[in-house]
């Protein structure tokens, strides 16, 4: 007996057709980034770069490598994102943990205050008028005012409320009270949901770029991507100083700032595609 | 027997004695609250500023009030053109977006259900996702450099575009209007396309094969079961991602536009929150920026619940 019918034949062959370069288009970009960080000025300034490297330098990182000015905006990011991450984790498990818990007196209310914030906000003016006011303008007030979001509790209240209940019952047999509850019932038994939240915070930290701009008034205190940017808007003048005698270009220059600022989300990736087949990140939308 | 032991009453009532009982579940609560409050609640308060010519010295409260004349100034007043101009390029990048970027997900999501070698999808949904984790700085960033054209240097979209014919040399792509909304779309479909499968392939798989196999045995062929099995099963999904599509036709994520436009091209480019954001923040004349916040705000809710209503109405499927 045949499997397949025809059309299906043919249409799996276009599926894996089709799949594959789009997969490639996805990946040609950075792939191609790579290769011109590590190319030679002459190559690819005559345009013969088209996948791999040519003339293979690392002057480009060494550039960038002894660069002050990178370091320090690399050193900023991972404050923000090591403390902004615990920052957002913390309150999400108390919140989500309490949000969840049957003894809590309008609890129908608290998560409707929660939901509605995804669906109405104030706007940009009105926050930057209130970052101002409470003086949102160094590295404290990034790291507490911003990062939280209402749809990753919503996902760790969903899992912490498909916790068995008897498994509560028989810890409050025990005496246990609600702190104990929450860091030795709750936080063990989610680990994974509690893993792929994390990542997801830790990435938004990481990326995040327009409100450190706007709001923090020391430059020596702005993150990688402000970094990244203010260098690609000094894209004409960085091709002017860097004289003729320089082996790489002004893009393998930039390309060398992208590739080291993407390194620790491409270390971390593997591990948040663990959790895409579970479907973590539908199990909120409903609130 | 159970039933017969009487509970000794709670010496005290209500919602005191709740707290007093309960306090450690409320503290837990506190941070979050706190936080909502602050960072949340606390700017929509702020949004009467709209009615007001904000004065930073007298604050939200007490600075002058003076009506619905932020408004005037925008719909008919003295920005009424840069106002309009927004409005009109955030419906039309939005509809475009909703014409080529809402459906490649969808397709994305079938080709991969069709794709029965386990290594291949695991690839090519690794690799399509890739693009959503990286910044929006890092993405604008290789996109600017790949369309750049310079004196020095040539980016190698723009020299395959100059070498098709479609771009005359020595053009900046960045400097000319026309190419503004068909490059942020096509950033757009590179960034997000991907990670917006994970929705509709999880609906994919959860359509019953019996179903497939009864389409089978009636020989039908694979564009029938496209049509009849796997578009019904994944329709609730659709729907929801299409009320939260119309949502947010107002809110363009302003990130990503204030970071590839230029002065250029603010005539097909600037949008109702970049608008906001250079005659709110920029030129702090914060009455009319946050008139456009709140303008912004209520049509997004109101699209949303509209969305919605419509949507339980003819389909019981709804966000809420």
């Amino acid at each position: 007996m045949e499997l397949l019918n025809r059309s299906e034949k043919i249409f799996k062959v276009c599926a894996y057709v089709l799949a594959i370069a789009f997969a490639a288009a996805a990946l040609y970009p950075i792939i191609y980034a790579f290769s011109v960080s590590i190319s030679g000025r002459v190559a690819y300034e005559s345009g013969i770069i088209r996948l791999l490297p040519k003339d293979v330098t690392f002057q480009a990182y060494n550039m960038v490598l002894h660069s002050k000015g990178f370091w320090i905006a690399y050193a900023n990011t991972l404050f923000y994102t090591v403390l902004g991450t615990a920052w957002s984790m913390f309150v999400s498990l108390t919140g989500a943990y309490a949000l969840q818990n049957a003894k809590l007196k309008f609890r129908r209310q608290w998560n409707f205050l929660l939901v509605f914030t995804m669906w109405f906000s104030a706007g940009m003016i009105p926050q930057f008028l209130n970052y101002k006011s409470m003086h949102v303008d160094n590295r404290w007030g990034i790291v507490i005012a911003f990062g939280i979001q209402a749809y990753n509790i919503i996902l760790l209240r969903n899992y912490f409320s498909g916790i068995p209940k008897e498994i509560e019952e028989a810890a409050i047999i025990d005496g246990a009270n609600d702190f104990q509850m929450l860091t030795q019932i709750y936080i063990p038994m989610s680990k994974a949901s509690i893993a792929t939240v994390t990542l997801f915070y830790a990435i938004t930290r990481w990326n995040g770029y327009y409100w450190s701009r706007m709001l923090l008034s020391d430059p020596y205190q702005q993150p990688l991507q402000v970094y990244l940017r203010q260098q690609i808007e000094n894209y004409q003048k960085l091709y002017d100083e860097s004289a003729v005698a320089l082996p790489y270009s002004a893009d393998s220059l930039a390309y060398a700032i992208i590739i080291c600022s993407i390194i620790p989300v491409l270390i971390i990736y593997p591990y948040i595609q663990k959790y895409f087949a579970k479907g973590v990140n539908m199990g909120g939308v409903k609130g | 027997m159970g039933s017969e032991i009487k509970m000794r009453e709670p010496r005290c009532k209500g919602l005191i004695g709740a707290l007093l009982k309960d306090w450690r579940l409320y503290l837990l609560l506190l941070p979050l609250v706190l936080w909502f409050a602050v960072w949340a609640y606390k700017p929509m308060g702020g949004l009467l500023i709209a009615f007001k010519r904000f004065d930073s010295s007298l604050g939200v409260w007490s600075s002058e009030f003076r009506g619905i004349q932020n408004f005037i100034n925008l719909v008919s007043g003295v920005n009424k053109e840069q106002f309009w101009q927004a409005f009109r390029n955030t419906f039309i990048i939005n509809a475009y977006g909703l014409a080529f970027g809402f459906p490649v997900p969808i397709i994305l999501a079938i080709l991969f259900s069709e794709i029965g070698n386990s290594f291949v999808r695991k690839f090519t949904q690794t690799a399509t996702y890739l693009p959503h984790f990286l910044s929006e700085v890092t993405i604008t960033s290789i996109a600017i450099m790949l369309v750049y054209s310079g004196v020095h240097s040539t980016g190698i979209l723009a020299s395959l575009f100059q070498e098709l014919g479609l771009l005359e040399p020595g053009v900046s792509m960045l400097a000319k209007p026309n190419y503004f909304r068909p490059l942020y779309i096509a950033v757009g479909i590179w960034k997000e396309s991907g990670y917006n499968s994970i929705v509709y392939f999880a609906a994919i798989m959860g359509i019953s094969p019996t179903l497939y196999e009864a389409m089978k045995v009636d020989g039908a062929n694979k564009l029938q079961e496209l049509r009849y099995v796997t578009f019904p099963g994944m329709a609730p999904t659709l729907i929801i991602m299409i009320i939260m599509r119309v949502g947010h036709m107002l809110s363009i994520g302003y990130e990503r536009v204030l970071l590839m436009y230029n002065s250029n091209v603010y005539v097909t480019a600037d949008v109702l929150s970049t608008f906001e954001q250079r005659i709110g923040i920029l030129s702090a004349n914060y009455g009319v920026g946050a008139s456009v916040s709140l303008f912004n705000s209520l049509i997004a809710f109101a699209l949303v619940i509209g969305a919605n209503t419509i949507s339980r109405s003819i389909s019981d499927t709804s966000l809420w």
